[in-house]
């Protein structure tokens, strides 16, 4: 489907009230993981991206799949920013909370930006769930002082939507975060025909006439109700001319790994052990199988490596995707794979922790896992994807290296890029990169670990092929024949050559680039997911007048052979990571700069704000 | 295949030196299997031996055919990908009582439900060898070793039984120094399609000597081991001395036979490799030394679906009902729209 941004706009009832253009927006919709405020979320962002506006989100929900109702612990939230301008990040405030129910307005209201407005269902407010969700005394006096309160009795009204449906109260109950979203709609004016067409495609009968009936009525509550005087309009954004949609990170990053087949002319093996934030990926390209793609839901962690090694040993491209507790489990059949040179790409879609942690937040504290994570000196690439888009093209960069180098491959993604979305720019097929698979078929002279004089790639010779049979495997390998030695020069010779190998890479690399000026007082570099909340407080810190600039790093080993300059040029460096400082020790002790660690492991994103905050800091102290 | 060159057991000999102990089972096992190769028809680049770690796994490396010694307890694990990924292969799993059973018992559970087309064969010696000599999970209760000092207090599992457990659709035991039963049993494997477990009963002459001299002697043989014949009843023992097994209730007692005595007359169970349920094999793999004679032989051989046809066909169906994958297809579905210049 095509559709223009103006189109869409017409497609919705007119207002006859006053309209007020503004230039963005963020909305938090907030309740129990039981009211749908996932789903709420994104149809709302769906229909916004249609709108044409610049948009991310931010979804925060509880692991627990329905935590008691009521409860601070089962509170769910999405938050979706969108703009006529340019935005990165999901804002570090949102101007309007929608809050269910009172626990999900005791644990947001403190984030809305003062003065906003929140939007409450005051049928649920009571003294039995004011009690479930801590509140002694009635919060509301006090919301009213602090910020623009409309109580909207949603549940009483939504009945009145489905009276005449054979439903029972329950299941017409289950439909009123579609009476909030037509209520949403009608405030910032977007369209309600692509929540329509997804709710015809989904449900049918009653259920089907429920939903699309309290959407309609809430969106002429809208209209009609005295509650909202105004309504407000947020223009499309300038955005490069193309074909958009949006994506999250993790379906992008399943779409990299069937585009990455689909461009190598090879069938596509991807093993998988469900886990929290990173099964969405294997759902998605299971759906693909006339793609050829084959998945294994493999019986663990270590399993789904090993039979995705094996597959790689016999010619296919081969992927494992898993998050932090599973990436441990996968380092010992990852070191195999080092020492067998054999190509494959490992996903680390990384979550808070330690341990189990906090298995739907945010962190990027696995960097020295998937580098040094493995006994003994066993170097392999790693790469960062830092957008939700980003994540397919860093698949296809990650297979390109795994195969022209003929090693495994960490590609390291993050809680918050797996479930945000973005409008992304759908590339033409053709511009994306091709990398030649070429499997060695001449026995002549064949030797299973003679290199390639550029790349030192060891040959991809699989199985099938008369005349290479070959033995690969864990022991200490001879130069060249690959037979077991324990010979101690031999040894280092080969630890010495895997290691060269991973260093070549980076002559295969771009140049990091410097946004803003490339010398002067002071450099934020960062890596992967937090590239918007950088990049963006970066630009506005520059916009008053300070001298900043900011860089952010994709390839993580080898670092592009640029960097050590690009250091040099900046008297201070900056490098705020979701961890303890993990790339910055990388710095220091690889460049000997004195760069800084800001370092942040609650879970949540960096904020703007707090970035901003230590930039200035730290201008101040150079003064 | 049959226009390929006739090969021969020096074709599937590696250069490499092998470096079992002497005396070791694994060098009958290894002669039998190379000898074994040339009759299967298939060429020799299809081969892969997969192992993991142990004395049994050093295997692939003396073949002269794909090989990959993984790490421990695994190689079931990567033998389902190079299986999923080239199903023409013929892909065989040499893993040890340590290996198969201990570190990689979820694997080796899973790679026999999921019923893939290869061969594992589980070399018992009952110990483990290549980290001197601690007790396995195979060994006999009470076994003293450097780790067990006053007896082990594990109960052993029983290898039949539990891949008969997991669903397996072959399973067969055999012994490492009767050449003609351990080829014959590994061409009945390779010939089943499906998941064939094959555990081989393995001498380990430096840490758990003569643990299955009872069956590798051939004189002792003849008292100790019930040989499994597809429609033959259970009867073993000296020609003047037989003895067969009934089984009641899927409890097993043995019978004395006369010399002229019929043994299906008698009552005695007549061995089936295809029964519906396993309850008849688990009866069978119930016998243990000294109270029963130890069976060898096909315990059972039932047809299953393989994991890489249904893997295949779940492939070729989506391709006929959907088409064939389109990258610009699948990138622009589901809402999209247009910014113009
Ligand atoms: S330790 Fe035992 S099993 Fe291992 S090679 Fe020596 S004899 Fe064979």
């Amino acid at each position: 489907m095509s559709k223009n941004p103006e189109a869409s706009a017409e497609d919705s009832v007119p207002t006859t009230k006053t309209v007020e253009t503004i230039a963005r927006v963020a909305i938090r919709f907030t309740g129990d993981s039981g009211d749908g405020m996932q789903l709420t979320g994104t149809k709302f962002t769906e229909s916004t991206a249609l709108a044409g506006n610049d948009l991310a989100t931010l979804p925060d929900y509880p692991a627990e799949i329905r935590a008691p109702a009521g409860t601070l612990a089962g509170v769910s939230g999405f938050q979706v920013h969108f703009s006529s301008e340019d935005i990165r990040t999901p804002a570090d405030h949102p101007d309007v909370l929608v809050a269910f129910n009172p626990a999900a307005l005791r644990a947001n209201v403190d984030d809305v930006r003062p003065g906003g407005m929140v939007i409450i269902n005051s049928d649920s407010f009571n003294t039995k769930s004011l009690a479930k969700a801590g509140y002694s005394d009635d919060p509301l006096p006090d919301i009213r002082q602090r910020f623009k309160l409309v109580e909207v009795p949603l549940t009483k009204l939504n009945r009145e939507a489905t009276q005449g449906l054979d439903l029972s109260a329950r299941d017409a109950d289950r439909s009123k975060n579609f009476f909030a979203l037509g209520i949403m709609y009608w405030l910032y004016n977007r369209p309600m025909e692509p929540t329509i067409r997804w709710l015809e495609k989904r449900f049918k009968g009653n259920v089907l006439e429920a939903n699309i009936r309290v959407l309609k009525a809430g969106h002429a509550f809208g209209e009609t109700t005295e509650l909202f005087p105004v309504s407000f309009s947020v223009p499309p954004a300038k955005i490069q001319p193309g074909t958009y949609r949006n994506i999250t990170g993790n379906t992008a990053l399943a779409w990299g790994v069937i585009a990455a087949g689909v461009q190598m002319n090879r069938p596509v093996f991807l093993g998988a052990y469900p886990i929290t934030p990173a099964s969405d990926v294997l759902h998605e390209v299971a759906r693909y199988r006339n793609f050829g793609v084959k998945t294994m839901q493999a019986e663990d962690e270590i399993a789904a490596i090993s039979a995705t090694i094996g597959a790689s040993f016999s010619g296919d491209l081969a992927f494992t995707t898993t998050s932090g507790p599973g990436f441990v489990l996968k380092q010992e059949a990852l070191g195999l794979a080092v020492m067998a040179e054999l190509p494959l790409v490992v996903v680390n879609i990384q979550r808070s922790g330690p341990s189990t942690g906090m298995p739907t937040k945010i962190e990027q504290a696995d960097l020295l896992l998937a580098l040094h994570g493995r006994n003994s000196e066993s170097p392999l690439p790693v790469i960062a994807a830092n957008s939700p888009g980003d994540c397919f093209y860093s698949v296809l960069e990650a297979t390109r290296i795994a195969v022209e180098y003929m090693t495994p491959v960490v590609l390291l993604s993050d809680g918050f890029l797996a479930n945000s979305a973005e409008p992304w720019a759908i590339p033409d097929v053709d511009s994306l990169v091709r990398t030649e698979v070429t499997f060695r078929t001449n026995p002549d002279d064949f030797h299973p670990y003679s290199r390639d004089p550029d790349t030192l790639a060891r040959p991809w010779a699989i199985p099938g092929t008369p005349g290479l049979e070959h033995r690969i495997g864990g022991l200490s390998k001879q130069n060249v024949t690959g037979n077991v030695s324990y010979d101690p020069k031999n040894n280092q010779q080969m630890i010495d050559l895997r290691a060269e190998k991973v260093a070549r890479i980076a002559a295969s690399l771009p140049p990091v680039e410097v946004d803003g000026p490339d010398s002067g007082e002071l450099l934020v570099l960062g890596w992967g997911g937090t590239l918007g909340a950088i990049t963006t407080a970066v630009e506005e810190a520059r916009e008053a007048g300070a001298s900043v600039s900011s860089a952010h790093l994709r390839h993580l080993n080898p670092f592009p052979p640029n960097l050590g300059d690009v250091l040099r040029s900046f008297n201070q460096i900056l490098v705020p990571e979701l961890n303890s400082g993990q790339l910055c020790s990388l710095l220091r002790s690889q460049f000997l700069v004195n760069a800084q660690s800001m370092g942040k492991v609650e879970g949540q994103p960096f904020q703007v704000e707090e970035l901003r905050a230590r930039i200035q800091s730290m201008l101040e102290q150079e003064r | 295949m049959s226009d390929n060159p006739k090969l021969t057991r020096k074709d599937f000999t590696s250069d490499q030196d092998v470096r079992w102990c002497p005396g070791c089972g694994d060098y009958s096992i290894l002669a039998n299997v190379q000898r074994l190769m040339p009759e299967l028809d298939i060429p020799r680049e299809n081969f892969v031996f997969v192992s993991g770690i142990g004395c049994s796994s050093r295997f692939p490396y003396y073949m002269n055919t794909y090989g990959f010694h993984t790490i421990h307890g695994r190689a079931p694990a990567f033998a389902t990908g190079i299986k999923v990924s080239h199903p023409e292969l013929s892909v065989w799993v040499v893993t040890g009582d340590g290996d198969g059973l201990s570190i990689g018992g979820n694997h080796l559970l899973h790679a026999i439900r999921r019923n893939l087309d290869i061969q594992l064969l589980l070399f018992n010696n009952r110990v483990y060898g290549l980290t001197k000599g601690q007790y396995s999970p195979t060994s006999l209760a009470g076994m003293k070793t450097k780790s067990s000092p006053v007896g082990s207090i594990d109960h052993p599992i029983e290898p039949i039984s539990f891949a008969l457990g997991a669903g397996a659709s072959f399973v067969a035991r055999t012994v490492d120094v009767d050449a003609k039963h351990l080829q014959e049993v590994l061409r009945r494997a390779q010939a089943h399609r499906g998941m064939s477990f094959v555990e081989i009963l393995q001498n380990c002459p430096v840490y758990n000597d003569d643990e299955w001299l009872e069956v590798e002697d051939r004189k002792q043989r003849v008292e100790a081991a019930l040989v499994l014949q597809d429609g033959q009843p259970l009867v073993w023992g000296p020609e003047d001395q037989r003895r067969g097994i009934r089984i009641e209730d899927g409890i097993p007692s043995i019978v004395a036979l006369d010399p002229d005595d019929d043994p299906v007359s008698k009552g005695i169970a007549v061995h089936y490799e295809r029964h519906e349920t396993p309850a008849y094999a688990f009866a069978l793999a119930s016998f243990q030394r000294p109270a029963f004679p130890l069976p060898l032989g096909v315990f059972r051989a039932v047809e299953k679906p393989t994991y890489e046809d249904l893997l295949a066909s779940e492939v070729s169906h989506s391709i006929e009902k959907e088409g064939p994958g389109d990258l610009a297809q699948l990138l622009n579905s589901g809402d999209t729209w247009t910014v113009d210049a």
